[in-house]
């Protein structure tokens, strides 16, 4: 459980989090998503007590992070900059972590086979590649058998089988009851992992969140239909919390607050001829973006240089 | 709780885990895990410990082979003893253990490594009192078993010579003990200007700076003064715990030991708030 309340950090003029609240729930994974810059890796230092909250306060199981007499225990973090000396071997790196928690051997060897790092366990981390060294950042996180495990962008630089394993490993540790905080700026990745979403733009929660809830808020439940006669089918549909929109003239409507099967019964009580009746799927990336889009912190222009 | 659960066996619902808990001691063993696993731990050391024999024993043999050939005794060597040829190397090795001592604090900034550390001990300064001790105590034996080493060979070279001379002597023992003081303090100096500077090359150059570019910078200084303040510089004070014999315008054994564990934990300090008050 991670509990932040009115969390904030300042750096000079620059509010990289903002007064942000919520509360990540043991037994699920929950999304952490927004945009680059828009404060995760920030909030997520703070939890582990890496930086110091400018004001707020963030607990870990009703207590700071530091306040634990086990951190590693409490919760295993994987940050999204490397944190490992690279002249040190896999090996010695978590049996340097081990040590100072009193976590046995056979804890690490356990960590090691877990992440598949068998193989390259003895060699020097610096040469090992992006998705070797976000496994060993994950075998870093799961040393101490965590109760709260927490990811900084896990699929980063991972190939497809990796991503899978990452997608897996998630799902299982909340299936065991734990809690997983993982953050990610891609919509699509939290969709398929991610039971809670915690949208956040520009330092600021935008949305706590269920996937589907997400969704519906995004504009999900507007239908498409086309039909022969769009005024007598407007003036069929009309009623409290309807609302119809389409060009004059055009024979496309775009309604919302009525299903599809709704609409087809009603056109066909009134012998209006339906050409076409969609329900407007809107993707997660779109609900996202919609969410998004006036905190991005760069915005593309279309304009040539 | 579950009828199930509480009907088995109480070894198999929980099985020997051991107490998670972070400790002093723990930290300790943490930090000299870290030590030995990297190569440049094996080589800076090794190199302090062959700067202290290895010109140690240059500068016996050539102090003898200038007195076999009867040649008029080089100025430089004009009031040498088999005490001050042994510790030739001695500014070479604090160079050498003093920027193992940066590296080790240093090195977990450059690398990154420091979130790992401190997500491990979030209280922090257990991590800074640990590297300093280990630290300290690893240059500490380097430096007393180097500069015991380089004694015993000089004495061997030097026997039968005017200056020849032994363990036994007044001073000696304490003397190379002193050289391990000198330069354990020196480490633990450079594991406070690694964490306070968070710089490999920041804090070599406060290090050498200290210990070698300063004391030349004494001349610039009215003579009144100079004579007041350079015993007090943290590598005259080093020079003083070494010294066989006390010499005027110098700190005894005793004063320059105090003088400069003044400035150890000044450094210390200075690292310790950097390190409590800054995000890392």
């Amino acid at each position: 459980m991670i509990e932040a309340r009115q969390l904030t950090k300042r750096y000079g003029d620059k509010t990289a989090v903002d007064g942000v609240d919520f509360t990540v729930r043991p037994g699920a994974v929950t999304g952490f998503l927004g945009p680059n810059g828009a404060g995760k890796s920030t909030t997520m230092r703070m939890i582990i007590g890496l930086d110091a909250p400018t004001s707020g306060t963030v607990t870990v199981n009703g207590r700071r992070y530091a306040g634990h007499s086990a951190p590693l225990h409490e919760v295993g973090a994987l940050l999204e900059a490397r944190s490992i000396h690279p002249g040190r071997s896999a090996f010695d790196h978590l049996m340097a972590l081990a040590y100072t928690h009193g976590i046995p051997k056979a804890r690490v060897t356990e960590v090691i086979e877990l992440t598949g790092l068998q193989s390259v366990a003895g060699k020097r981390a610096g040469a090992f590649s992006l998705g070797m060294g976000q496994r060993l950042g994950i075998a870093a996180a799961l040393l101490g058998d965590p109760q709260t495990i927490m990811l900084d962008e896990p699929v980063n630089g991972l190939d497809p089988d990796g991503v899978l394993w990452i997608r897996n490993l998630l799902t299982g540790l909340a299936a065991d009851g734990r809690t997983v905080f993982v953050s990610s700026h891609l919509m699509s990745e939290m969709a398929l992992v991610a039971d809670h979403l915690i949208v956040v733009g520009r330092g600021r929660v935008l949305a706590d969140t269920t996937v589907q809830d997400l969704v519906r808020r995004a504009g999900g439940d507007t239908v498409l239909v086309a039909t022969a006669d769009p005024a007598g089918l407007r003036r069929v549909l009309a009623g409290p919390g309807v609302e119809i929109t389409g060009s004059p003239g055009s024979e496309r409507l775009s309604v919302t607050g009525l299903p599809a099967r709704a609409i087809g019964l009603r056109a066909a009580e009134h012998g209006i001829a339906l050409f076409e009746l969609t329900d407007k799927t809107v993707s997660l990336e779109e609900a996202f973006m919609e969410l998004t889009k006036e905190s991005v912190e760069y915005h593309s222009t279309a304009r040539a240089a | 709780m579950s009828v199930i659960a509480d009907t088995r066996p109480a070894a198999e619902v929980a099985p020997a885990r051991p107490r998670l808990k972070v400790t002093g001691r723990r930290v300790a063993r943490s930090e000299w895990a870290k030590l030995w696993s990297l190569r440049s731990t094996w080589i800076t050391l090794g190199l302090g410990l062959l700067f202290l024999l290895a010109f140690g024993t240059i500068a016996s043999l050539r102090y003898k082979s200038m007195l076999d050939s009867g040649q008029p005794m080089d100025p430089d060597f004009a009031d040498a003893t088999t005490y001050s040829l042994a510790l030739f190397g001695v500014p070479f090795a604090l160079i050498a253990l003093g920027v193992l001592g940066v590296l080790t604090a240093s090195g977990e900034y450059t690398t990154g490594m420091i979130r790992s550390t401190l997500a491990a001990v979030p209280r922090r300064l257990p991590v800074l009192w640990s590297k300093a001790a280990v630290y300290g105590v690893l240059a500490f034996a380097a430096g007393a078993v180097g500069a015991l080493g380089s004694f015993l060979i000089s004495s061997a070279v030097q026997s039968g010579t005017p200056i020849g001379m032994s363990l036994s002597d007044a001073g000696v023992l304490r003397g190379l003990l002193g050289v391990g003081v000198y330069l354990g303090l020196v480490g633990v100096i450079g594991v406070a200007l690694g964490t306070l500077l968070r710089s490999t090359a920041g804090g070599i150059s406060a290090l050498v700076g200290t210990f070698l570019l300063v004391p030349g910078l004494m001349s610039l200084l009215p003579k009144s003064w100079r004579a007041d303040l350079t015993p007090y510089l943290p590598s005259n004070a080093g020079d003083s715990i070494t010294a066989l014999h006390h010499a005027t315008g110098t700190l005894s054994a005793g004063a320059g030991l105090l003088v400069l564990l003044g400035w150890t934990v000044l450094a210390l300090g200075g690292a310790a708030y950097r390190l409590m008050r800054a995000d890392a």
